[in-house]
This record gives structure tokens, C-alpha cells and sequence, in this order.
């Protein structure tokens, strides 16, 4: 390798610059995270001070626990992901098959017009969702938010899965259908399990515009008993915008799992971001 | 390839009438994606064209878009909304592109260490909701917390310091830099992996004529990621122009102060939902989102059609 070796400066100068960005990128979440476990006082007197066992206080968290109803929020917006992706996975598998697997007639305009969701935002059509999901009395229910997410979702799932579904070999199906496998067993038993790699990729671009939308909660399902966590925490924090320790403590509640996730899959998210621009 | 392709064409032509399976496995999705995604865009398209005239649905033909952009009532806020738009999104082009394709190319430095930390740590804050994001810079930003005064302080800038966000003239920018603080993730992932894209043919070849450092970014890698830069710029393009939720939860639905970060999400919002003392307006909530939807059809159409097509000569 002819490579011009790279000089401890300027290593050093990249280093810096990167680390400079890093702190911008994660100071603001690092400051809500500790000036929520200290108690008011020290959160306005010293704002970068860790939280110390003379500061430290959970007054925020409690308000959070008894004011708000962030447990129900939690398990609706679980629910809801879950529901969706497991669709979005299911039916966009099942089509993106149906298109890679078969000639048909319209084929390649069925996909065209699956695609056309990738680059066109559900949100425009929201007048008419809301009178349809009026229509149908879904109003208020978290079916409403699943079916939105649901079509959200497809077109992507539907393009990055036939892309993958292309490279699953053609012997090995026929020779499922030499030995009497159905078109449904082929689908369910010999490719499903293959491309589980890329249901990996799709359920967490699929994930996280679900998981952090304000919009459709906002205006199909804001009651109390159908919020989910983004809306609980907006309207949660609208109400006690001055009290400053609850403000921080449901921001750091809202954060956590997010970090969690993230940090069980960036891995896996990261390589799927790469591998699809590389197309 | 060719195999699996003449495998699949001769499926094709086999005489059995009908394939049920096909139809089995299309249908789940078709039907979601067509009855809640495009049904109800259609509907919405065809509602901007009537209007409600004594208590009854009528046709109105473009009155609505007359309205929208002529009739004093509404179209101050409009033609006001569709500048800040377009502010917001020159600013994310200008400041969020560089700074991602600037951090790409940091990371796509060879050997580089800590590069896993590094592209996990940057990516974080995209992953973030509005809300979270929103309502953080807030509180940063606030003068009664004191923190952005106090880091100003640390280089001397204190006096600069003032409520950004409170102020008509620097409200959007300041809006639309936390945008870009969320969102600089994904221009540089996607250029990041561009870059680690380039053949190494290619950058030996140019080290070998001695084009190096500098001169090598701009002359071999950047005409390279282009492609790229074009895919974003269409991605920041359609996210901008559906944007709603981060000014929402900064400045709320009136996008305040004043109206200054008012946005054509926001506008679609109060006009179809309806704000405080001003009732939903269905109709046109639907003109709104007709003209939203024809400004991203023009600008999507005109990244296929043009530039994409120009910038396939650089591809291999």
C-alpha cells in the first residue's frame, strides 16, 4: 500500500475536530440526564455540576410518577410499534416476495406503485385519514395509529426486502417445490429465515419515525387513555413547563429508552444505513 | 442473474390460469397501503377543490387556491409560511450538508480510532424525537436557566447572548439550527458510506499523479459523493416541507413569536384543526396539503428527472 502516511498532527487535528462535534452532539442530553437528579436550587446555581449526594434529588421523577400517566404512555407506544412493525414486516415480506419471486402482468408497476409512499409523506393525506378513521369510529383507538403506521412503513419495507428477497437462490426454492413444498411453505420456511437479516434492518428504520411521531397521535388519538409517550411527554411538559425538575426528569424518562435501544442495536443500524446507500 | 430471471420468466409462461398465491401474498399489503395511504391522499386533493357553502358540500373548482393566495385573510399567513419554509430549508442545506459531508470525511480517514464511537455518538441526537430535542434546546436556550450565557461566558462571547428563540429575527434560524443539530446524522452516514464506496484504485491512482490531501477531497471524492449529496438534498427537501412537529414543540402551534417560525406544517395544523378562537377549516386544510404536496411532487420530480439523471455520469 502506497499510502501516504498520515502525520501525528494531523491524526490529531481529526481527533479533535471529531470529539469537538461529539461533545456538541451528546452535551445537551448529558446536561437534561444530570440536572435532573439534583434537586432546584442547584439545577439553576451551578447547571454543569454533576449531581452530587449533597444536590442529589428525586423530586422531579416523583411528580413525574404521580402527575403523569407515563407508565400507560409507555405501553401504548410499545404497543403500537410492536403491532406495526410486526404488519409492516409481515405484509411488506409477503409482497416484496410476491414481486421479486413472480412474472406477472403489472408487475413492475405494482412496484412502482408501492414505491410511491417512499418519497410522498403519509401526513399530507391526514385531512381525509381523519374523516375515514371518523367514518370507521376508530377515533381514539390505537388501531387508528397501527393502520396509519402500517402504510407508512410498507413502500420502504417493501422496496429494501425485494432488493434482499433477489439474492435468495433460485435452486434452493425449486428444490423445495421438487419436493412438493406449496408456494406459502416456500415463502414461510425457506425465505423468511434467510432474509431475517434485513427484517432486522427494515424493523428499526421501520421503529424509530413511529416511536418519535407527535403528529398522528396528536390528531387521531389524544385522549388520555390512547397517548403515547412522544404526545404524554409534550402535553406532560406543556402543563409543568415551570417546574423545572419535572420537565427534566420526564425528558431523561423519554431519553432512556431510546439509549437503551439504540445502544443494543446501532450496530445493526449503522451497517443498514451503509449498506443501503451503497445501492 | 440471468438464470434466475429466465427461471422466473418460465414460471410466467406455464398455463395455469390463474396464480392465487401471487394474489394472496400482494394483497395484505396493497389493500393497508392503498386504503389509508393513497385513498385518502386522493381525497384530500379532490377536497381542496370544494368547499362548504350553506351547510352543503360544493365544487368550487381553484377558489379555494384563489383564496388561499389572494384573499387577505389568508394569504398573509401563507405566503409568510412558504418563505419560512424555504428559509428553513436553505439553512439546512448550507449549514446541515457541509458539516455532514465534513464529518464523513473525518471518519472515512484510514485506521482511523474510536471511529465506532465517534460515528455512534453523532448519530444519537437523529434519533431523538422532536419532543425530547425540542423541549432541550428550549431549556438551554432559555434565559432563565443561565446555560448559554455561561458557555458564551467560557470564550469571551457573553455578550452575544440573547433569548434567540424569543426574538422574531433570529427565532427561525435558531429553530432551524436545532434541526440541523438533530438531523446532521443521517447527510453523514450516507456520505460516509459513499466514501467508504470509492474504489481505492481510485485514490491510489490520484496519490500516485500526486493529488493528495485537500486537492484529493475536492477533485476525486467529492465529484464522487455526489450522487449522494443528491439523495439528501431530495431527503431534507421532503422532510422540511412536511416539518412540523419540532416547531410545534418549541414555539407551539401558533409558531410563534409573532408568526416567525410559522411553517407550512404548522399553517396545516391550525387550519385544519383549528387553534384557540379559530375554528378547523376541512376544505382548506385540504388546499394546504394539495399545495404541500405538489411543492414535494415538483421538487421529487425534479431530482429524478434532472439531476439525478446528470449524476449518473459520475457513477461506475
Amino acid at each position: 500500500m502506497a499510502k501516504t502516511t498520515a502525520s501525528p498532527v494531523r491524526t490529531g487535528l481529526v481527533h479533535l475536530a471529531l470529539i469537538s462535534y461529539t461533545l456538541i452532539a451528546l452535551f445537551p442530553v448529558f446536561l437534561t440526564v444530570i440536572n435532573s437528579f439534583k434537586d432546584r436550587s442547584s439545577i439553576f446555581r451551578d447547571p454543569l455540576g454533576l449531581p452530587t449526594p449533597s444536590v442529589f434529588s428525586l423530586v422531579g421523577y416523583e411528580t413525574v410518577l404521580k402527575q403523569g400517566d407515563f407508565t400507560l404512555y409507555f405501553q401504548n407506544s410499545f404497543i403500537v410499534t410492536a403491532v406495526s412493525i410486526f404488519f409492516v414486516l409481515l405484509f411488506g415480506a409477503m409482497a416484496a416476495f410476491a414481486l421479486s419471486e413472480y412474472r406477472f402482468r403489472g408487475n413492475t408497476l405494482m412496484g412502482l406503485y408501492l414505491a410511491l409512499g417512499i418519497m410522498i409523506p403519509i401526513r399530507l393525506g391526514t385531512v381525509a385519514i381523519l374523516q375515514g378513521m371518523v367514518a370507521a369510529g376508530l377515533v381514539n383507538t390505537l388501531t387508528a395509529l397501527i393502520l396509519v403506521y402500517t402504510a407508512q412503513g410498507l413502500p420502504l419495507a417493501v422496496f429494501i426486502l425485494t432488493e434482499f428477497m433477489q439474492t435468495v437462490s433460485d435452486d434452493l426454492k425449486n428444490a423445495g417445490r421438487i419436493d412438493g413444498l406449496s408456494e406459502y411453505s416456500i415463502f414461510f420456511r425457506l425465505v423468511l429465515p434467510l432474509i431475517r437479516p434485513a427484517m432486522a434492518t427494515v424493523a428499526v428504520f421501520t421503529m424509530i419515525p413511529i416511536w418519535n411521531d407527535l403528529w398522528f397521535p396528536l390528531i387521531l388519538a389524544p385522549s388520555d387513555g390512547t397517548k403515547t409517550i412522544t404526545l404524554g411527554s409534550q402535553v406532560f411538559i406543556g402543563q409543568f413547563v415551570t417546574n423545572w425538575n419535572a420537565v427534566l426528569a420526564a425528558l431523561t424518562l423519554a431519553i432512556v429508552p431510546v439509549l437503551v435501544l439504540y445502544l443494543i442495536f446501532s450496530r445493526q443500524l449503522i451497517r443498514g444505513i451503509t449498506a443501503g446507500a451503497v445501492k | 442473474m440471468s438464470t434466475v430471471e429466465q427461471a422466473s420468466a418460465d414460471r410466467g409462461n406455464d398455463k395455469r390460469p390463474w396464480r392465487w398465491h401471487i394474489l394472496v401474498f400482494l394483497t395484505p399489503a396493497l389493500l393497508v397501503y392503498t386504503a389509508v395511504m393513497i385513498l385518502p391522499l386522493i381525497e384530500t386533493l379532490r377536497l381542496s377543490l370544494f368547499n362548504v357553502k350553506d351547510g352543503q358540500s360544493v365544487f368550487v373548482g381553484f377558489d379555494n387556491f384563489a383564496v388561499l393566495f389572494g384573499d387577505p385573510r389568508w394569504a398573509a399567513s401563507f405566503w409568510n409560511a412558504l418563505k419560512n419554509n424555504f428559509i428553513f430549508f436553505i439553512i439546512h442545506m448550507v449549514v446541515q450538508n457541509p458539516i455532514g459531508v465534513a464529518l464523513a470525511a473525518l471518519l472515512s480517514v484510514p485506521k482511523l480510532r474510536f471511529g465506532a464511537f465517534y460515528r455512534t455518538a453523532l448519530f444519537l441526537p437523529t434519533l431523538l424525537s422532536f419532543v425530547i430535542v425540542g423541549f432541550i434546546w428550549k431549556l438551554i436556550l432559555s434565559p432563565i436557566w443561565g446555560v448559554s450565557p455561561f458557555l458564551l461566558d467560557l470564550v469571551g462571547l457573553k455578550s452575544l447572548f440573547s433569548p434567540w428563540l424569543g426574538k422574531p429575527g433570529s427565532a427561525l434560524i435558531a429553530v432551524s439550527l436545532i434541526s440541523v443539530w438533530q438531523y446532521v446524522g443521517i447527510p453523514m452516514m450516507l456520505i460516509y458510506a459513499a466514501m467508504l464506496n470509492i474504489p481505492d484504485e481510485v485514490l491510489e491512482a490520484a496519490e500516485c499523479d500526486g493529488v493528495t490531501g485537500w486537492s484529493q477531497f475536492w477533485k476525486i471524492k467529492l465529484p464522487l459523493i455526489l450522487p449522494s449529496i443528491g439523495i439528501i438534498s431530495i431527503l431534507t427537501f421532503v422532510g422540511n416541507f412536511n416539518a412540523f412537529d419540532l416547531v410545534y414543540t418549541v414555539q407551539g402551534a401558533l409558531a410563534g413569536p409573532d408568526g416567525a417560525t410559522d411553517i407550512l406544517g404548522t399553517l396545516l395544523y391550525r387550519t385544519f384543526f383549528g387553534f384557540q378562537l379559530q375554528i378547523g377549516d376541512k376544505s382548506m386544510g385540504a388546499t394546504i396539503a394539495t399545495v404541500m404536496f405538489l411543492i414535494i411532487l415538483s421538487g421529487v420530480c425534479l431530482y429524478l428527472f434532472a439531476i439525478q439523471r446528470r449524476m449518473r455520469r459520475y457513477q461506475f
